[in-house]
């Protein structure tokens, strides 16, 4: 955020408030994509809400979705036409694949959530850091400040401060002293 | 006296002071670090403090917002990169400062000049305090009302050179809010038959996914960069306070515009020290040297922003409306312990707003003595890698995520917020607006209906003195970003016809 008048080196001036000079790669792909959602959204409102007869306008179900949707609408569409007027960056497809590429790291995290139950929090997490961070690139010593840091997680939360996340089915074959701990505890 | 004694008893536990001492140590190491920063930390602990006291929880989420500022001069100072954002522009000072070999005395002035802001703004609320409690009974449904839009107007106008991407991602949040079962007449909106859009989105998943799993993401596109640190001495406390003591009054102002910025909902840090910047510019001896390394610039950037949080508490304990991502988060603590916090809770329970502010206080000592022992520690951490910072972060997200409900459904939702706030960032857009769009949509659509029922005009709507003083100030607003707009179309018509 800038703020006129503010002058912070040589090779800073003053930004405009609403026009912009150039844009980023992607801008005008964000815009269209919210506004194409907004107006989707805004042909479903009369299946997706209620009109209550005899209500004022402020009480109507329907009116802060109606509003809120057409408020996206019209503030992408702006936003698209200020963009549009103004230098590109080219690298609109590219910057679209870095988005998509973001998910593989969604799917390791889901996989991570869909193993706690199955073989615990500790296994799962110890797991999850480590191979994370080997498939970021860290090897040796790394991976075992990794593996170290995800067992510090599980004691401080699980064990120590008794966080609410279930306990893992493997622990049902574990000798029954030893179950109540694990499930309680790990 | 009996207040304060009262005020005193709410908080001298062991539990309260582990919370403060925890929060306050965590919220400057969180701000040393590039790329986590508070909003991040305060996302992952909120569904934990849910199982404390509401004193505890807002005592540690308070430590981690008041200190994180602190701790984000260090990397701002000493490698030019703002441990949070709001210490960008203490850069633009400090490393000139550190390159020149005087990194010792920009980490003093930061440290001293932060300490001052937020021991300014406690004085100033406590001195406020009765006037406050006397107003808050004053803020019936429509004044709140106006008050929350107010908030949503100056959220999209001050994102400058954004307004237009703030609108969209104000109103997107809005819009989110209005997804579930409404609780009037209780029909569904835009649930689409799927028994997880029944009960609404869960802010606590959007400020997960917008916050930690997005930043996480960042992270691991971004490369680990080498950062080599500069030697550094240990700070000595009284030659800080000496050394502010030549800049008092850039302090003050600085601070002052944090207290007037701050109370003001969808203002903040960001505009407190642009303005504080700009006026240590405009009445420097030496303005041409602002941004080559000016100890004005570091005093004035960083009084104004430390003297926020505490004034950003006056409208949500006050009033119930955040005024920034962070206090919408601290706003669900209050919920989930039906503590409603509004004009009763600031004329009725004093002790606790006072029990606040004085964590406030004890924090910032707490932070000062820190740091006076603990910067070359805190360099140490501020060199874990980029991206195991990330995998750090996603595995402590899931905490937060999937102890509110153990539901897998929860952690999908976060995730799709987290890419969504990782294309946000990637472009540069704010994710403020979608909080604050959650939290004041969800205020202004209750209020709203309730003073409609009572009113029957417009003027009416606005006839009382504080509902008619934010209908002024909304014009005003409206108004100023009006001239604005038309400033930038003449200068812009101007440029393409020269």
């Amino acid at each position: 955020m800038f703020l006129p008048g503010v002058m912070m080196s040589e090779n800073t001036t003053e930004e405009p408030h609403v026009f912009p000079v150039g844009r980023r790669p992607g801008e005008i792909l964000f815009a269209t994509l919210t506004m194409v959602i907004a107006l989707a959204l805004l042909a479903a409102i009369f299946w997706q809400t209620t009109w209550l007869p005899g209500k004022r306008l402020a009480a109507q179900p329907r009116f802060w979705p109606g509003l809120s949707l057409l408020g996206v609408v019209i503030f992408g569409f702006l936003h698209a036409m200020s963009r549009l007027r103004v230098t590109r960056t080219p690298g609109r497809w590219i910057e679209a694949t870095v988005w998509v590429r973001s998910l593989e790291f969604i799917c390791w995290y889901m996989l991570y959530v869909w193993a706690i139950p199955v073989v615990g929090y500790l296994s799962a997490t110890v797991l999850f850091c480590s191979a994370l961070a080997f498939r970021l690139g860290y090897r040796g010593r790394m991976i075992g400040w990794a593996a170290l840091f995800g067992l510090c997680v599980v004691l401080f939360f699980k064990t120590a401060m008794n966080v609410k996340i279930p306990g893992g089915a493997i622990y049902e074959f574990a000798p029954e002293s030893l179950r109540y701990i694990l499930l309680r505890y790990f | 006296m009996d207040l304060l004694l009262s005020s005193i008893e709410l908080i001298a536990r062991w539990d309260v002071m582990a919370a403060l001492f925890i929060g306050s140590i965590g919220g400057v190491l969180v701000g040393a670090l590039p790329g986590v920063g508070a909003a991040v930390a305060i996302a992952i602990v909120l569904p934990v403090t849910f199982s404390l006291e509401p004193i505890v929880g807002l005592t540690a989420l308070l430590g981690i917002y008041g200190s994180s500022m602190f701790g984000g001069a260090i990397p701002a100072i000493l490698v030019n990169t703002p441990g949070t954002p709001v210490n960008a522009l203490t850069t633009y000072d400090g490393f000139p400062m550190t390159q020149r070999g005087e990194a010792r005395r920009a980490l003093s002035l930061a440290y001293s000049a932060s300490f001052f802001g937020a021991l300014f703004s406690i004085a100033a609320l406590m001195l406020l305090a009765p006037v406050l409690a006397s107003i808050a009974p004053m803020f019936g449904s429509r004044e709140i009302f106006l008050a929350a839009f107010l908030g949503i107007l100056m959220v999209i106008i001050t994102h400058r050179g954004q307004v237009l991407a703030a609108g969209i991602l104000a109103f997107l949040g809005i819009f989110i809010q209005t997804i579930g079962i409404e609780g009037t007449a209780y029909t569904q909106r835009y649930t689409f038959d799927l028994p997880i859009l029944q009960s609404g989105v869960n802010l606590i998943v959007v400020v997960l996914g917008l916050f930690a799993i997005s930043q996480a993401l960042i992270l691991f596109m971004d490369k680990d960069k080498q950062t080599t640190f500069p030697k550094v001495e240990k700070v000595g406390f009284f030659e800080q306070m000496r050394d502010l003591w030549i800049y008092r009054r850039i302090a003050t102002v600085g601070s002052s515009f944090g207290v007037i910025c701050g109370m003001i909902p969808g203002v903040g840090e960001f505009m407190s020290q642009f303005m504080s910047y700009a006026y240590a510019q405009r009445t420097s001896k030496t303005p041409e040297l602002f941004g080559k390394g000016n100890p004005e610039g570091i005093v004035a950037s960083e009084a104004a922003n430390n003297s926020v949080p505490a004034a950003a508490m006056i409208p949500l304990l006050a009033l119930g409306i955040p005024g920034e991502e962070l206090t919408a988060m601290m706003l669900a603590v209050f919920y989930v312990h039906n503590v409603i916090p509004g004009p009763q809770l600031f004329s009725g329970q004093m002790d606790f707003v006072l029990a606040l502010y004085i964590c406030l206080l004890l924090l910032n000592v707490i932070v000062v003595v820190f740091l006076f022992f603990a910067t070359t520690t805190l360099m140490r951490a501020m060199a874990i890698p980029n991206r195991f910072l990330g995998m750090m972060i996603l595995t402590f997200s899931l905490i937060g995520i999937y102890s509110l409900r153990n539901s897998l459904a929860d952690v999908a939702t976060a995730s799709a917020f987290g890419v969504f706030g990782f294309i946000l960032k990637r472009l540069d857009y704010p994710t403020s607006p979608i909080i604050l769009g959650i939290v004041l949509g969800k205020l202004m659509e209750d209020k709203l209906r309730t003073a409609t029922a009572r009113v029957h005009s417009f003027w009416e709507f606005i006839d009382r003195p504080i509902a008619f003083i934010l209908f002024s100030l909304i014009v005003i607003a409206l108004g100023v970003q009006a001239w604005t707009v038309w400033k930038d179309w003449t200068a812009k018509k101007e440029n393409e016809n020269a």
